[in-house]
């Protein structure tokens, strides 16, 4: 093969003969790519007005990418979503935090499809910035009330036995901003702060009983690597039940923002306590009371008084079209579509309003649905071009209802920040743009 | 995934195996993997200070006098000389009453319960461009000056490890630790579950220019 040496196929082919007005007979690769991403451009301003246009590049025509040789293999060694999606990306409230650093950003949930969310647009909370940690000076310190404490290495973490599970995780302050009234017109901003993986790793309890645990240990402190050292407690029972410590998600090494090399999962719970740049777990018995869990990570109530140890997401759903960023285009079917969760277990149940919750029908749930893992769901739906308010309602393995903002309001006031997993009510108006709203 | 008998069962395979090659023989019912903690590791890493009651607290002392010079130097610029906060920097002091409030100012002083987590958090994550460099000294000494600001302590408080824990923090009795949720009970009604004429709309996103945009490159937008 290596003597028979031919001519590229591509040096003589008139590549972009059709291309409007281009006589051009051979065009480089770059300068066609180009010309794709300005076609793709317009075909995609073009496709919200149906056929009325023909695009140079639709039927009848055969578009340039049909007429030469596309890149080769290994011309991307790392693959990356097509340059058409650039605008696809986790975004940040730039007004909501003095810095970057210690900061949220927010998956673009309106353009996700399915429940696993790509590693690349993974929400981001960090308390000291992302560290890039190097997984070969990495060590995991387990001691306290243990036997043997011990440091264990990477490469020694990697050889206990492995599991793989799909959980969510989510910001407890997911939400957070629309306590008060709604303020945010968008989905990515309003709900982004959860994600969703198969997460990768050895089960937190091979770890500690490797350790050996004192008799008197009642609670677990986790600590990361980063600036913060961010530190939680958590008791020994959630622990031994269903925690991880992961090195991967999607198949993948951890992606840095996500905790490389190694970060703890703690599934159904606020994602704080999911400490990433997993460095030190301390076995004692009784709570630390952080800063991460007086100060912040608490909720104040209208009396006064404040709830610590909320861990649990409580169960929540949203729809994730139509929603701001992705309105109607006129009357007619449509799919509408969400995502639900809870930490409690399973989804149940997702009923969808389409007039501001009088009346409700249950929707589809799509498999797989996994406890504490996002579930798919979907409803047809004929809009006549009238107003409507569209809201979901999961009802999760325990019977848990998720409440209204009014209904959690009742309880906790308007001061309490987290956990705010109330239904989402998205108007349409006739023209199919949708607003967030708060419905009596 | 495994129940207990496939557990063992698992954990006997590994053994085997670790037995074929590795140098250091596991204990009994252990994987072996990794290595001790040795005295001078743990010295390293084992740094957090319980809050309610202060224990891991190190040696070490400090003065408000003292806490105040550290301050102005290492926090001032983004708290504020006297703690109020510069921009949208945390505030420390103040806020004293103001819990039951429409725009309440949880601060230190008006919100923490306890007095040995401010060393804590301190000692492991300020300040932020240079965490846990300060000397025990001087976090002991605005641990002093931050509790003094919020009229905590007199002027010539001195924080150390048996001082800290007995500080009574305004807001400690306000906690509660115990998770109240399920906390609201809605009922999963299917049809008629209101009076269309009572759904109203309370508030709304619209034209309220908070939100960033969407698409095309990140926004950069400030408070107005």
């Amino acid at each position: 093969m290596r003597g028979n040496v031919r001519p590229p196929p591509w040096r003589n082919m008139p590549v972009v003969s059709r291309l409007a007005g281009t006589r051009s007979p051979l065009l480089g690769r770059r300068s066609f790519l180009g010309l794709g991403a300005a076609l793709t451009g317009s075909f995609a301003l073009g496709a919200t007005r149906g056929n009325a246009e023909p695009a140079p590049s639709s039927p009848p025509a055969d578009a340039p990418w049909s007429q030469s040789i596309g890149a080769g293999v290994v011309d991307r060694p790392y693959g990356k979503p097509a340059d058409t999606e650039a605008g696809v990306i986790r975004r940040n409230v730039p007004w909501l935090t003095a810095g970057t650093e210690s900061s949220v950003s927010f998956s673009p949930l309106q353009d996700l499809h399915g429940s696993i969310t790509p590693n690349g647009l993974f929400f981001e909370r960090h308390h000291a910035g992302r560290p890039d940690v190097d997984p070969a000076q990495h060590r995991l310190m387990i001691h306290g009330l243990v036997e043997r404490p011990l440091v264990l290495s990477m490469k020694d973490i990697m050889r206990f036995p492995s599991v793989s599970r799909i959980h969510f995780i989510e910001c407890p302050a997911n939400g957070g901003m629309e306590w008060r009234a709604a303020q945010l017109n968008s989905l990515q901003f309003n709900h982004g702060m959860i994600s969703c993986a198969e997460w990768t790793g050895v089960r937190l309890s091979t770890l500690l009983e490797e350790v050996g645990i004192k008799k008197e240990v009642q609670w677990v402190l986790v600590e990361g690597a980063d600036g913060a050292h961010m530190n939680r407690s958590l008791p020994l029972a959630k622990c031994l039940d269903d925690c991880l410590v992961v090195y991967a998600q999607n198949g993948e090494a951890l992606r840095p923002e996500q905790g490389y090399p190694l970060r703890l999962l703690v599934p159904g719970w606020e994602g704080n306590v999911s400490i990433k740049w997993l460095r030190r777990i301390k076995l004692g018995d009784r709570p630390w009371y952080s800063r991460e869990e007086t100060s912040k990570y608490t909720d104040l109530m209208p009396d006064g008084t404040s709830r610590g140890f909320t861990w649990l997401i409580d169960a929540k759903s949203v729809i994730t079209f139509p929603c701001p960023e992705k309105p109607l285009d006129g009357a007619g079917l449509y799919e509408i579509r969400g995502l639900a969760w809870s930490g409690n277990g399973r989804v149940k149940q997702v009923d969808v309003s389409v007039d501001g919750g009088v009346n409700w029908q249950s929707a589809q749930l799509h498999e797989p649905v996994l406890t504490k893992a996002l579930t798919k769901f979907t409803l047809p739906w004929r809009w006549d071009g009238r107003p409507a308010l569209l809201e979901s309602r999961v009802i999760d393995q325990t019977g848990y209802v998720q409440p209204t903002i009014s209904q959690l309001r009742q309880q906790r006031g308007s001061n309490s920040v987290y956990h705010n997993n109330s239904i989402q009510t998205w108007q349409i108006k006739p023209d199919g743009s949708v607003f967030d709203v708060q419905l009596a | 995934m495994f129940n207990s008998r496939e557990r063992s069962l698992l954990l006997c395979l590994s053994l085997l195996a670790a037995a074929g090659t590795a140098a250091d023989a596991a204990e009994p019912g252990h994987y072996g993997y990794g290595v001790k903690a040795t005295p001078e590791q743990l010295a390293g890493w084992d740094i957090d200070a319980r809050g309610d009651d202060g224990v891991g607290l190190p040696a070490g002392q400090g003065t408000v006098q003292k806490g105040s010079e550290v301050f102005a130097d290492q926090c001032a610029a983004c708290h504020g000389t006297f703690g109020e906060g510069e921009g949208r920097f945390p505030k420390l002091a103040g806020g004293m009453g103001t819990l039951r409030d429409d725009r309440p100012e949880p601060t230190v002083g008006s919100y923490w319960p306890f007095a040995p987590t401010l060393w804590d958090y301190i000692n492991r994550a300020m300040p932020m461009p240079a965490p846990h460099t300060l000397s025990a000294d001087d976090v002991y000494a605005l641990t002093a000056y931050i509790l003094n600001l919020n009229d905590i302590v007199p002027n010539e408080f001195v924080a150390d490890r048996n001082s800290l824990p007995k500080v009574k923090m305004p807001n400690h009795d306000s906690f509660t630790w115990t998770d109240p949720r399920p906390d609201t009970m809605a009922k999963p009604c299917m049809s008629a579950c209101a009076d269309p004429a009572d759904i109203k709309i309370m508030s709304t996103a619209e034209g309220r220019n908070l939100t960033p945009r969407t698409t095309g490159p990140l926004d950069t937008m400030q408070p107005k």
